[in-house]
């Protein structure tokens, strides 16, 4: 039996807290599943520094990837036999859910903002050179490997296969919004996934929802459009994820400043610094590494990494207040002013931070064929966009969605020795005298 | 501060008016790949390149009044036209960062279709595929948009136009 056909003698099962059971029969998932770039996401954490506020959110991208392979196992499952699908895809498609988040590092967001990185280089990285995922790709066909890494790229020919794995209703966000309110342990992110599956039919193009399914799908946007901002955009988390940033922007300074040397070579950090990644290094960088250096940069001789360091592994984090950077405008001048004043560094220290730094997007409708939306398929026949038929999508596609805090180290406003210039930053930032 | 809000308010006031969200992502994603130091992160989409980030940032731009936004409805969909505001002006002054050799690409895109732009980004979004290779991904990732063999060669000659003004 060729090798993209075999199946277990026994279907394999993992219990898994959202799904129940995962279940496994295809010898190449199982397969995937044991190579050791795919197990390395257990050591990386699928919400970053959520866990500082959330102290549940301890799950891995691993579970995750688990759950996205479940849910689109499951869709495949009701396809079969279905008008415009065709199922020789399936395999490739369960392999693209499964590994669609190979290349995420460790805190990849702040990784990939300090030093200019992109995940999905690295999961194409993975999947396409010397690797133990590429021989097993190949070994289903030459050419295998390709067609994963340009279903996950979006790039694949045939839209429907991406849009199971990509799209504005996919089996991406259907697991990590169930699985990140269950770690969170938050009442939102609950929906009647079993319903949406029930209802999604395969198009030419796309994944379309029967309309008798619209409350369902209703529900699934009121979740995510909660999550957003209880979970996702929590102020604490950001405050986690800013000093985050700052101390990898310090290490990388001091290691490009000749002033300084570290006591402890960053070996593991060094392609980062230099911004010459190689796929070797990358795949060492896990969350047990980045935490060992964190203890250790406590007692470097900068007095900013030890303080940033020190903070993040204790969580002695930055306050924030609500700002508008239009009417603040002179404040924030002022404040920049102050702070250099009080020898409190504020390109480390004074940190606006706004909604479109964080890597989640709300339900958008269509707009001049920018982004495809979830469309609905009517008892005629024909597509209608959600929002222009759900009052309730319409409502929150319409609100406000951006916000913006600044971020900054009340303890050392409280210990400022300069009484004048302590107390002017306490009135600016409201703080207590 | 807003390092990366400043870098667009830059191109929208050198822009004037930028009519299409399409057209915005476009030119952006285009302008990145010049070399601009725009940090909006892309990924391709069904349309091509589009950046999530981009989008949420303009939002907080027009939220914060120093864009203004108009939408004009068109037969099946809605069209965004965006220009920079007294506050927005107000804010550059203050935090323009002074992109050198934006302005030139800028006025040069602007004067580009929508369509002709998506194929222009599009091509520039596989620049690790031979060029030979590249007609043949176009056709198949954008079959509905039909693009003819002269227009795939006009965009090479307008990215190597574009690549001409990055080096003077």
């Amino acid at each position: 039996m060729a090798y993209k056909d075999e199946q277990l003698h026994e279907e394999k099962v993992f219990k898994d807290p959202v799904h129940r059971y995962v279940h496994v029969k295809d010898r190449v998932i199982w397969d995937l599943i044991a190579a050791p770039e795919f197990q390395r996401l257990r050591r990386i954490k699928q919400l970053g520094t959520t866990y500082l506020t959330f102290h549940g959110a301890e799950h891995s991208r691993f579970n995750h990837s688990l759950g996205v392979y479940e849910i689109v196992r499951r869709i495949l499952y009701n396809f079969k036999n279905r008008p415009n699908w065709n199922d020789d895809e399936r395999l490739l498609c369960l392999c693209a859910a499964l590994l669609h988040d190979l290349g995420h590092g460790p805190f990849s967001h702040s990784f990939e903002k300090v030093f200019k990185l992109d995940h999905e280089h690295f999961t194409r990285e993975i999947i396409l050179r010397d690797t133990t995922i590429n021989a097993i790709l190949e070994r289903v066909e030459p050419g295998f490997a390709q067609k994963v890494a340009d279903v996950i790229a979006k790039t694949y020919e045939d839209k429907l296969v991406v849009s199971l794995i990509s799209s504005q209703i996919d089996a991406d966000r259907m697991d990590y919004l169930q699985r990140d309110a269950f770690f969170t342990g938050v009442s939102y992110g609950h929906f009647d996934m079993e319903r949406i599956l029930r209802v999604m039919r395969p198009m030419e193009d796309q994944v379309v929802i029967k309309s008798t399914g619209m409350h369902a799908v209703e529900d699934y946007i009121m979740s995510r459009y909660q999550m957003y901002w209880q979970v996702y955009f929590h102020p604490v988390t950001r405050s986690a994820e800013v000093i985050l940033s700052k101390i990898l922007q310090r290490a990388k300074y001091l290691f490009e400043s000749d002033a300084f040397t570290f006591k402890l070579k960053p070996t593991h950090f060094m392609s980062f610094f230099t911004g010459d990644v190689q796929l070797e290094e990358y795949l060492k960088l896990d969350e047990g590494i980045v935490s060992y250096y964190f203890q250790l940069w406590q007692e470097e001789d900068d007095a900013i990494l030890r303080d940033l360091c020190e903070r993040f592994v204790n969580r002695r984090l930055f306050k924030y207040i609500e700002f508008n950077p239009n009417l603040q405008m002179n404040t924030w001048m002022e404040l920049y002013g102050l702070f250099k004043e009080a020898g409190i560094d504020p390109d480390y220290y004074l940190v606006v931070d706004s909604s479109s730094d964080l890597p989640y997007d709300f339900y958008r409708p269509g707009e001049e064929e920018e982004r495809l939306p979830i469309h609905l398929l009517m008892p005629d026949g024909s597509l209608k966009e959600l929002s222009r038929n759900s009052d309730i999508v319409e409502s929150i596609s319409g609100k406000k969605r951006t916000d913006h805090k600044l971020y900054f180290p009340n303890d050392f406003v409280e210990k400022l020795p300069d009484k004048h210039v302590k107390k002017r930053i306490s009135e600016i930032l409201g703080l207590p005298e | 501060m807003l390092t990366k809000h400043a870098k667009l308010m830059e191109f929208f006031s050198i822009a004037g008016e930028i009519t299409g969200r399409k057209k915005l992502q476009k030119m952006i994603y285009i302008l990145k790949k010049c070399r601009l130091p725009f940090e909006e992160k892309f990924e391709y989409h069904f349309y091509g390149p589009y950046s999530e980030e981009l989008t949420l940032r303009v939002e907080e731009l027009c939220n914060l009044g120093f864009l203004e936004e108009l939408k004009e409805e068109k037969s099946s969909y809605f069209q965004y036209h965006y220009s920079i505001t007294g506050d927005g002006e107000a804010f550059l002054q203050q935090f323009a960062s002074h992109l050198p050799g934006l302005e030139e690409k800028v006025n040069l895109l602007n004067e580009q279709s929508s369509r002709f732009l998506e194929l222009v980004a599009t091509i520039m979004y596989f620049d690790e595929l031979p060029k030979s290779e590249v007609a043949e991904k176009i056709h198949k990732v954008k079959s509905k948009q039909n693009y003819s063999e002269e227009e795939i060669e006009q965009a090479w000659d307008f990215i190597h136009l574009l690549a001409g003004k990055a080096s003077n």
